[in-house]
């Protein structure tokens, strides 16, 4: 019976440690500036208020971020899930010389770091003219390896019967897809779609150096300029601007948890 | 990883036309031409933005190139040695071994901690597990942002925390003793949930029969822990081993937001000096030369990890 009491605080503190920064910042976010500033901190604030918001609006273009973010993060998502699924789809159901080979070059972009590919795809985009476009910001990204990866192992799941059914119907291949595979594929294309999505609206590296017009900055981007214009000044205005790049994906979380969870542990576990 | 049996489907073909036909034929380069029509985009934007960078940077770090001449002055392997023999490089370096090292070790000892946590048959712990999950797919420069106010040693919320025990708070981020710790705080926060579910689904898949036989023979529960479960769990550690140093390797948002590299160099990793040699010095060929070492480190991280898991690890 001990046990367990000591394991309840435990579960209590581990919860506290991490709820407490999201609880200072949306406290801070609706605070006046006189109490994020005073000390001992206001835990409970007096008096709430829409200001900061309203403020982190005017200090940077909010509105044209949130845009651009919801483009790339909705025209990438479709593009990325689509590939994935069409080439998944063509590696489980069709023939083709060399398969074996073609798909182990797809796999293997997996192994190459992100990271390494900065200052040649920079240079690519920019002889390409797409620097500060949503081609720019959008194409490099589309290519999908663990995305396919995990549509074909899914596909190979599905019973072939309903497939050959479908062919002996005179359906075609993309009907087949359309009609059949897909929707006997949904939870893993939604996990698929979450977790894709999650990934563009947080890519923060390459809207960094792949945009240099206030226009074309994505909200995380558009969070480090607010952040080094403000100075760590207005703390309130800054949280503020941070709570509105996070809500959408916290949003989403609530909501779609499951596949997300889902969709990782399959990650991990599988591949 | 091991890819098995591919072709892996009857095909409509073989039910609708016999073997040898023309008809057969016919409905065969057709096949051959919608594959690559279905795979071609993905197959371009792979090539192009994927393999070519590889390539690219190879030549690039035989270059000298500030990004603004025609093109780049061919000097051989003078980027590879300088930056070799360069003690900047060296901190460099071992920045990104302690901030790697720290991160890996404290992701798997909490992660493993929560994750048996989670594992006792206690009231809201699956809400709990959310929650501590949550930081994981927030982003990373938001994330960045919010430590940045609860480091702040005036108004933050560590201050809350330490002054009642009577320590002054640091200037976190400001401090060149503090601000990798900081870092690897934050790192631990937004990342440990993730880890901690990984190895929940770890437990709860362990087989009972061992655990209930090693309980009759009289094994108390640390003993079965560390004798049974821990070593059943290798795999699992490993794999996130692995993955924990290939995404520390290339962490950038927390670093660019909370300390720029800085104070001075003290947390100036690897990735974070491609970014500023190559878009802050604009000097390619050495941004391309730290490229290469770093995906020749993770290149072979990962050729590690492919070798042991094709050992455990089998695919339909």
């Amino acid at each position: 019976m001990k046990v367990r009491a000591v394991q309840y605080v435990v579960l209590l503190g581990v919860a506290a440690i991490f709820l407490g920064p999201l609880y200072w910042l949306i406290s801070a976010a609706v605070k006046q500036p006189a109490e994020i500033y005073q000390w001992p901190p206001v835990w409970w604030p007096d008096d709430f208020t829409w200001g900061n918001f309203k403020l982190a609006w005017e200090a940077a273009p909010f509105d044209r971020f949130f845009v651009n973010s919801t483009v790339i993060t909705v025209i990438g998502t479709l593009l990325k899930v689509a590939n994935a699924v069409l080439t998944a789809y063509a590696f489980a159901y069709l023939r083709f010389p060399f398969k074996k080979v073609l798909f182990l070059l797809i796999l293997g972009a997996m192994m190459v770091p992100g990271h390494v590919t900065l200052l040649p795809n920079y240079l690519t985009v920019a002889s390409l003219g797409w620097i500060n476009t949503y081609a720019g910001l959008i194409i490099p990204g589309i290519g999908s390896a663990f995305a396919t990866f995990l549509m074909r192992q899914h596909f190979l799941t599905l019973p072939g019967e309903v497939t050959d059914a479908a062919a002996v119907d005179g359906a075609g291949h993309l009907r087949t897809l359309w009609r059949v595979v897909l929707p006997m594929s949904r939870p893993m294309l939604v996990t698929v779609v979450v977790i894709t999505a999650v990934e563009e609206w947080n890519n923060f590296v390459w809207p960094l150096i792949v945009t240099n017009t206030a226009s074309m900055r994505t909200l995380p981007v558009g969070l480090l300029i607010l952040k080094d214009e403000e100075g760590l000044a207005n703390w309130g205005t800054i949280m503020a601007g941070t709570l509105l790049v996070l809500a959408p994906m916290l949003l989403i979380f609530l909501f779609a948890q499951r596949y997300i969870v889902g969709g990782i542990t399959q990650g991990a576990l599988k591949g | 990883m091991t890819v098995v049996d591919l072709p892996a489907r009857t095909h409509p073909d073989e039910v609708r036309a016999p073997a040898g036909t023309d008809e057969r034929r016919r409905r065969r380069r057709r096949e051959y031409g919608l594959f690559a029509l279905l795979v071609a985009p993905n197959l371009l934007v792979i090539a192009v933005f994927a393999y070519w960078p590889i390539l690219y940077n190879a030549f690039l770090s035989l270059t000298d190139w500030n990004m603004i001449a025609a093109r780049p002055t061919f000097v051989g392997l003078t980027n590879y040695v300088n930056t070799l023999t360069d003690p900047a490089f060296h901190k460099t370096l071992g920045v990104t071994v302690a901030f790697t090292g720290l991160i890996v070790a404290g992701s798997l000892v909490i992660g493993l901690a929560l994750a048996v946590l989670f594992n006792q048959p206690l009231k809201g712990r699956s809400l709990v597990r959310t929650i501590s999950f949550a930081p994981h797919i927030l982003s990373g420069a938001a994330v960045a942002t919010i430590w940045l106010f609860v480091f702040d040693p005036g108004y933050g919320l560590m201050r809350a925390l330490i002054e009642p025990f009577g320590a002054e708070p640091p200037d976190w981020m400001n401090n060149s003793d503090w601000a990798l710790p900081g870092l690897v705080i934050v790192y631990l926060w937004k990342s440990v949930g993730f880890t901690a579910l990984i190895y929940l689904a770890g437990l709860q898949g362990l087989p009972k029969e061992l655990d209930e036989a090693a309980a009759i023979d009289g094994a108390g529960t640390w003993t079965r822990f560390w004798a049974i479960k821990l070593p059943l769990l290798a795999p699992i550690t490993f794999f996130l081993l692995i993955t924990t140093v290939i995404g520390t390797f290339q962490a950038f948002d927390v670093i660019a937001v909370m300390t720029g590299g800085g104070p001075g160099d003290a947390t100036t990793t690897l990735s974070w000096s491609i970014y500023n040699e190559g878009f802050q010095a604009f000097n390619a060929g050495r941004a391309a030369t730290l490229s290469i070492i770093m995906f020749v480190i993770l290149l072979v991280v990962t050729a590690i990890q492919a070798r042991v898991m094709e050992r455990r690890v089998h695919y339909r």
